[in-house]
Parts: structure tokens; sequence; C-alpha cells
């Protein structure tokens, strides 16, 4: 219990002191975890709306394939991120293992099936008709779409802070990928569990406090967007 | 006042619905600023033919002239869908303020903000819902959102408005006020309208021109009053509101008119038929008149016959009277009748209808 | 409206952290940017003593360091693929393999530290003070008392196994021998939890020891020495690793200024230094 608050005092004189090492994880796990959720929010919310409007042979399996990605274990995408960015893997020539760089990759790979799959059911729970009311009223496929993604906004926007939830916590493909090399791809989760490994667990909580706190704010604001839009 | 050059033509239309065939119509045109009102049962195919004239689905062949210019390719579909506008069920509007979902269609056409004021102020006072320009749009009744979506549709100046169903989900007091609305609007605009509804007496009142589906089909299309009154088969008669419809052989021919025998009785009725000849006689109920037997009045009805009442079914402001004169026949009489003739179940009357009143069907045998 | 000027703030917001993203200090580091990555072992970075000595070097070569701390397994695994340019690990058998099979070259010694047994103050099985470290294990496995091993082919694992093996005793299934799979400091956590006998480096021992609860019951067998190498993963066998990042690291470790820095440090934190430098040096005479 005292260690549980003496993390939180940790925490607490970590930030009011800007200790540089803190803030810099603390920056670069932001960073990191927000380019990330910005891909993928490209990505899935086009992709969700595509197949959640359009008929295909094999829509069922590619649905399949998006609700069972959501559930990708993040190790299991750090793995295969690794194996091709190894020196002798296909991509090694990039050279870009163990940088922020592989991390956002990993985590894109985390994210995107959480912010489609939400997207796409999200899409889908929208008036059937309301589609043909759309192009009814002159509108072209583009503005279609964005009609439709401007109507489901609510849900939307819960898909991005669940991708942005997904990665911000993520450590175990950050660890593969990033080699949480000091001041360069070390991020909170990382040294979390570095510090947990050596044993220094009030640094550990403290690290996982503040964390925390950065998950609250980012949210609270995603939050804020989105409840301001909702209908007074 | 239409002119003679169709809006809107259409040949050879025919769509499937996963894979099973759900409309098949040879031809179908529509005047400029007519009202075509389409009616029939559930899954005739009344809004499947609106979404097709709107192009707004698949068709697995047809074509499609508007002002005589083919609608087929992506961009002359696209360019005909900005002068349409259709309105469906479902108020289906956006999660906005009535007036942005007034001025969606203005938006998606890029005009200035000036002019999009104008117009959206202008079809909110036409439809009534000036006051509830601010409002959100999830804050309304049923009645007021299916205004905004007409207020919607109309914004746009469309040529030619399609509603499927527009006031099915509405009470009726809220439904007759909006029905009057639209009447007035589209004869004031002389905007062209097709309409689908399961409520032949809506379509009764609002269309010029009525077309009667079945299973995909359209079975009879032709001015409101010939259908109503000359419906074309047993179907449409009994859709159309023809109560009563019996069956019968022509026993003889008169100038102009027929006597068919029922086996139970005769009555006569104006048309043409071959003696021998087979044939439905259909009577709207609105036709038949009662009186007391007793009565010895002189009137012009060819039909007189004694019957029994047999049921009294209260419809608001007038009574179903199902009678029995050896035939059924089904009369609609007023409350104050009802009550001036002392007429109660079992009771005996006097039913009479004229000649004219009797619409026959043919069969081709 | 309202939704507009909410999406644009996020976009620009989104905007900028990407441009940030692409300009993260190391990157933006001098001209000749060259990439070293150096395979080490949790425990060594765990100690804090690279983080002293790569700056310096880092400073006077230009050369990025990637420091890829993992179980002695992994390194040796990466060094065997050639994911690592070099390497500084603590398993004298795996590594006498690598060179013998041609991975890796001019395997050099660099310093030592040593292994202690810890176990509760109690010492339920009486190997206190023992000096043979063969002989405690022999009465460990005689007294069937609860031990903690790291089972994760870390140096640390494989020193513990060269031990039983010459104690004569087969751990694997009993009882009394159970696996963590964890780091060094957590293994630590929960021997002293359930008041179990462990294997365990001195450096993690006193880094941990004041909330620990374990204390030091056998030390200074030779067989406890925990020896460290700097091995430079063969160029022939693999033609991209970073040759002369290598040989410059490993260069560097064996110089007289690292090597110095070696003989002090931890001394002001734990009052004995962590490491005791050794370049140059025999195996065969170390720990004299």
């Amino acid at each position: 219990m005292d260690m549980i608050l003496e993390g939180l005092k940790q925490a607490f004189y970590l930030l009011v002191t800007f200790d540089p090492e803190v803030m810099g994880i603390t920056w670069l796990s932001l960073k990191i975890s927000g380019t990330a959720t910005f891909f993928s929010l490209f990505f899935g919310i086009s992709v969700g709306t595509v197949v959640a409007l359009t008929e295909f042979p094999g829509r069922r399996l590619v649905v399949s394939l998006i609700n069972t990605g959501m559930g990708l274990p993040p190790v299991v995408a750090g793995l295969i991120v690794t194996i091709f960015l190894w020196r002798n893997g296909p991509l090694g020539f990039l050279e870009i293992l163990y940088t922020p760089t592989a991390m956002i990759i990993a985590q894109s790979l985390i994210a995107a099936p959480i912010v489609t799959g939400i997207s796409l059911a999200s899409i889908q729970q929208l008036p059937r008709n309301l589609r043909l009311q759309i192009l009814a009223l002159g509108a072209n496929r583009l503005q279609m779409v964005w009609i439709l993604i401007k109507e489901a906004r609510l849900p939307l926007l819960a898909a991005v802070m669940a991708g942005f939830g997904g990665v911000i916590s993520e450590v175990g493909a950050s660890i593969m990928v990033g080699g949480n090399i000091k001041g360069y791809s070390r991020v909170l989760t990382t040294a979390t569990v570095m510090e947990t490994g050596k044993g220094n667990f009030e640094i550990a909580l403290a690290l996982g406090f503040i964390l925390l706190l950065l998950a609250f704010i980012i949210n609270a604001v995603l939050t804020q967007v989105q409840q301001r839009q909702r209908p007074r | 006042m239409t002119t003679d050059a169709p809006i809107l033509s259409v040949s050879d239309l025919f769509v499937k619905r996963g894979g099973v065939p759900v409309l098949d119509l040879p031809a179908f045109s529509i005047r400029k600023g007519e009202t075509v009102g389409l009616i029939g049962p559930n899954g005739a195919g009344k809004s499947t033919l609106l979404l097709a004239l709107a192009c707004l689905i698949k068709r697995e062949r047809g074509r499609i002239l508007f002002h005589g210019q083919v609608v087929s390719t992506r961009r002359e579909t696209f360019a005909y869908r900005r002068r349409i506008a259709v309105v469906f069920q479902e108020p289906l509007l956006f999660d906005t303020t009535v007036y942005a979902n007034v001025a969606s269609g203005l938006d998606i056409r890029h005009l200035d903000r000036q002019e999009i004021g104008e117009r959206v102020t202008r079809r909110l006072g036409q439809f009534g819902i000036e006051h509830l320009r601010n409002r959100s749009a999830r804050k309304l009744s049923g009645g007021e959102a299916q205004r905004t979506s007409l207020a919607r549709a109309f914004a746009i100046d469309p040529e030619i408005v399609f509603l499927d169903e527009p006031f099915s989900s509405l009470d009726p007091p809220t439904r007759e006020g909006l029905l009057e609305d639209l009447h007035r609007i589209l004869k004031e605009t002389g905007t062209t309208a097709v309409m689908a509804t399961h409520d032949r007496l809506e379509a009764l009142r609002l269309s010029d021109r009525m077309a009667v589906m079945r299973d995909g089909e359209v079975v009879q299309i032709g001015p409101a009053d010939t259908i109503i009154h000359h419906p074309a088969d047993e179907f449409v008669a009994s859709f159309v509101g023809m109560e009563t419809i019996l069956t019968g052989r022509v026993s003889g021919c008169g100038p102009g008119t027929i006597r068919v025998d029922l086996g139970v009785g005769e009555l006569e009725a104006v048309g043409e038929a071959r003696p021998g000849e087979a044939v439905r006689c259909c009577i709207r109920p609105e036709n038949v008149t009662l009186q007391l037997p007793a009565a010895r009045e002189e009137t012009s009805a060819r039909n007189l016959f004694p019957a029994r009442v047999e049921k009294i079914q209260p419809l608001g402001l007038f009574h179903r009277v199902l009678l029995d004169c050896g035939f059924p026949l089904t009369a609609y009489v007023t409350s104050q009748s009802i009550s001036d003739l002392n007429l109660r179940e079992g009771a005996g009357v006097q039913a009479a209808f004229k000649a004219t009143a009797v619409h026959v069907i043919r069969h081709e045998k | 409206m309202k939704m507009r000027k909410g999406l644009t703030w996020a976009v620009g917001l989104m905007a900028a952290l990407i441009l940030m993203a692409g300009f993260s200090p190391a990157q933006a580091a001098p001209v000749k940017q060259k990439n070293l990555i150096l395979a080490t072992t949790t425990s060594t970075q765990d100690t804090g003593l690279l983080d002293v000595i790569i700056p310096i070097f880092e400073k006077k070569t230009k050369y990025f360091v990637k420091t890829i701390a993992v179980g002695s397994g992994a390194a040796m695994a990466m060094g065997q693929k050639g994911e690592a340019d070099v390497l500084l690990v603590h398993s004298p058998a795996a590594e006498k393999k690598l060179v013998e099979e041609g991975y890796g070259v001019n395997r050099r010694l660099v310093m030592h530290n040593d292994f202690v047994i810890l176990g509760p103050a109690s010492d339920p099985a009486g190997i206190k003070g023992m000096k043979s470290a063969t002989e405690a294990f022999k009465k460990l496995a005689a007294a069937g008392s609860l031990f903690m091993t790291r089972a994760d082919k870390s140096g640390t694992h494989a020193k513990e196994m060269a031990i039983w093996k010459a104690a004569g005793v087969n751990p694997e299934g009993q009882k009394w021998y159970q696996q963590t799979g964890l780091g060094m400091g957590q293994t630590l956590g929960v021997a002293a939890e359930k008041k179990a006998y462990t294997l365990s480096d001195r450096g993690t021992y006193l880094a941990m020891k004041k909330n620990l609860g374990l204390d030091i019951l056998s030390e200074g067998d030779g067989v406890l020495l925990n020896i460290y190498h700097v091995i430079e993963v063969n160029p022939a066998k693999w033609p991209k690793v970073n040759a002369p990042g290598a040989k410059a690291f490993a260069d560097f470790m064996v110089s007289k200024q690292v090597q110095k820095i070696i003989k002090t440090f931890g001394v002001d934190k734990y009052g004995s230094p962590l490491f005791f430098p050794d370049a140059g040096k025999k195996v065969e005479d170390l720990g004299k």
C-alpha cells in the first residue's frame, strides 16, 4: 500500500520538477502513439467506410479478418514487424529497426484493425436509406461518404479513442521493435517494464501513474470534442 | 397545366433484387406537372419503381428518358439526380439543425450562402416550420421532421419529386395537414410528382393519374377517376374500395345497358357485353342508398332490392352496413340516416343503386 | 460550424505531431551518423554501467549506439543472425560456441563480477558460510529447500545450470525448484516473497538489497565468477554488420580509460565496486 502512495509521490515530484528524462519519455510516448493513431485513423475510417458501403465477393471474409485483427495480440504484431525489419529481413535495408519509426509502424498495425472494425460498425448502423437519400440530394460519391462520416461522428470518435488507448498502453511490440533505447526509443510503457524488472517498483509505479494521467488528458480532450457534437 | 411531351419516360424496365425479379414494366411515362400515385399492396414494387425512376438502384435493363434525353452513363445519372428530389417514409434528417438540413441539398451544389439563406427561408415558411429554424433535428416530432424532409427536397427546386409513402408513419391529423400543404405546393409550383402510397384515399386526393401495382407489374394506369370507378379487374376493384363484387352471367342486353343474372337476383348495369357472358359486377358502397321497406318513392335507380341488415360497423363519419339481398351488398350510410331509418341489425330495408353505379368487368374466357 | 473547428484543431495537432516525430533528437545527429547495435544482457544494462560509458563512446566516435538489452540467449542469437554488431555478454560456454562456429571474432575479456547464493536469513538448509558453491547446491537439493531459478537462458541461468551439473543434481521437475522466467530483479523479489534460495549477480543484489530481506549465504567460490567478454560479430559471415564500429567499441571497452571507469563504478552508491576490470588478463588468473 505504501508502495502505491510512494509511487504517487514520486510521480508528482517527477512532474512538478519537470524531470528531463521523464519529460522526454512522456513526450516520445505521445509523439509515437499519436502518430500511429493518426495513421490508423485515416486508414481505419476510409477502409471501414468502404467495406461498410460496398458489396463485393468475399466481403464477409474481410469483415471477419478485420474483427479478428481487433484482437491481434500486440506482441505478435511486434514480432512480425521485427522479422520484416531485421537486417537480414526483407526490409532490412531500410535500417529502421530499433527506431521510433519502427514503433510507429508496429503501433499503427495494432491500432488500424481497431479503428477499422469500429468504423465499419459505425457506418453500418446508419439507417439503410440514408445513403440513397444523400445521393438523391445530388451528392457525388465523395460527398456522400463525407456526409455519412459526419453522421457517424460520435462512434467514429470512439473508434479513434479506442485505437489511441490500445497503443499508448502497448509495451510488448514497442520493446521488440524499439529496443527501449535510453533517450531515443524509450517510452513510458517500456520504461515501466524496465524499472519493474530492475526491482525499482516505486519508479515503475510513478511512470505508470504518469501514463494514466497522459491517457486521461488525451481522452478528456477527445471526449470533449465528441460530446460537444452531441445533439443538444 | 400539363403539356404533352412526357418529362420522364421509361421502357422495358426490369429490376432484380437478390437475383429475384421484382419489377417488370414495359412502359411508363409521366407528364410535366402531373402527380402520379402508385398504389398497391406491400411488396407490389412501388418503392422499387420509385427508386428505379430516380436512378438510385441498379436496373437489369430499361431505358429512361428525361426530357427526351437518355439517362444511362454515370455522368448522365448524376446530372439527372441533381434535378430531382426524393422523400422517404422516414425523414432521414441529418444530425444538425432544421436550417442546415433544409440547406443540405444546396450546400452539396455549392451555392453561395446568401442564396441558400433566401431559398431555405422561403421553404421553411412554405412548410410552416420557420419557427423551428434552429431546432436540432433530433428534437422534432414526426410531423415536423417530415415537413423538414419535404422542405429539404423542395429547396433544390426539383423538376420531379419522388415520394415513397411519405405520410405512412404519421398520425391521421398530422397526415391531413401535410397532405393539404403538399397538394397546394405541388399545384402552386407545378412540380411533377410520383408518390407511392398504400392509402388509396390519399392517392385519390393527390393524384392526377394513378397506377395500380401488383407483384412488380403495373396492372392498371389512368386518371384517378377511371381507376376508382372502372377498375380493370377484381384485384384493382377490391383495392380501390369496391366493396361489393358479384359474379353473374349476362342474361340480356338493352340500349347501352345489360342485365346480369346473379342466380339469386338480377341487376341492371350500363355497359356492353354479349349474352351468356360471365361478368363481374362491382358496386361502390357510397353508391348504395337505403330506404324503408314501405317507401314507394319513384326513383330512377334501376336496381331495387329488399334486404336484411346483417351488420352495422361504425367507421367514424359514416357507417358500413352489410346487407343480405340474396347476394351480399355493402353500403355506406351516415349516422343520421341510420337513426332516421331506425336501422338495426336484422331490420328489413330496401337497397337501391343506379345502373350507372354498377361497374362491369368482363372476363376473357 | 463547431464541428469544423474541432476537426481542424485535431488535424492540426496531429500534423504537428508527425512533423515533430520526424525530428527526434537522435536523428538530427551529426553527419557521419552510423548505427551500432550492441547486444547485451538486461542485468548488465540494469547496473547502469553502460549509461556512463556509452555517451563517452558516442561523443568520441560519433557512432550512435543502440543498446539492445535482452536475455543472454537472445543476445547470442542476435550475434549468430548478424542482427547485432557487437556483443557484451557473460555466458562463457555459449560464447565459446559462438566463436567456434565462426560467428564471433576477437573475443576479449573486459571485466568480471561474481554471483552470490542468496537465501532467507533463517537458512533452513544450513548453507551459510559454505565455501564451495557446488557443495552448497548439493545441500540445497538434499534439503529440498525452495529454489527460484530464472530459467531464461540468461548468463545467470547458465551459471546456475553449470553448478547443478557439477553437483550431480538434476533439479528439473523437482517440486522445490521453481522457474520464474523473469529478469534478475523480479526473480529476487519473488524469492524474497517466498523465502526461497536463489542465485544472483552481486550487482543486482546490491542494488535491491535495501528492500529485499535476502542474505548472502555463500560467495567467493571461483565457479561463481561472472566473466564479461566483448565479442565482435564476424563480418565474413554477415557482411551487413558495422565491423569498424564494432571494433571501435570493443577497443574502447578494453581501453585504459574505460577500465578505469569500471574499477570505480558503483563505489559511491553501494560502498563497493560492482565490477572488476580485467582487460588483458587471462581468465584463469581471475578472482585472485
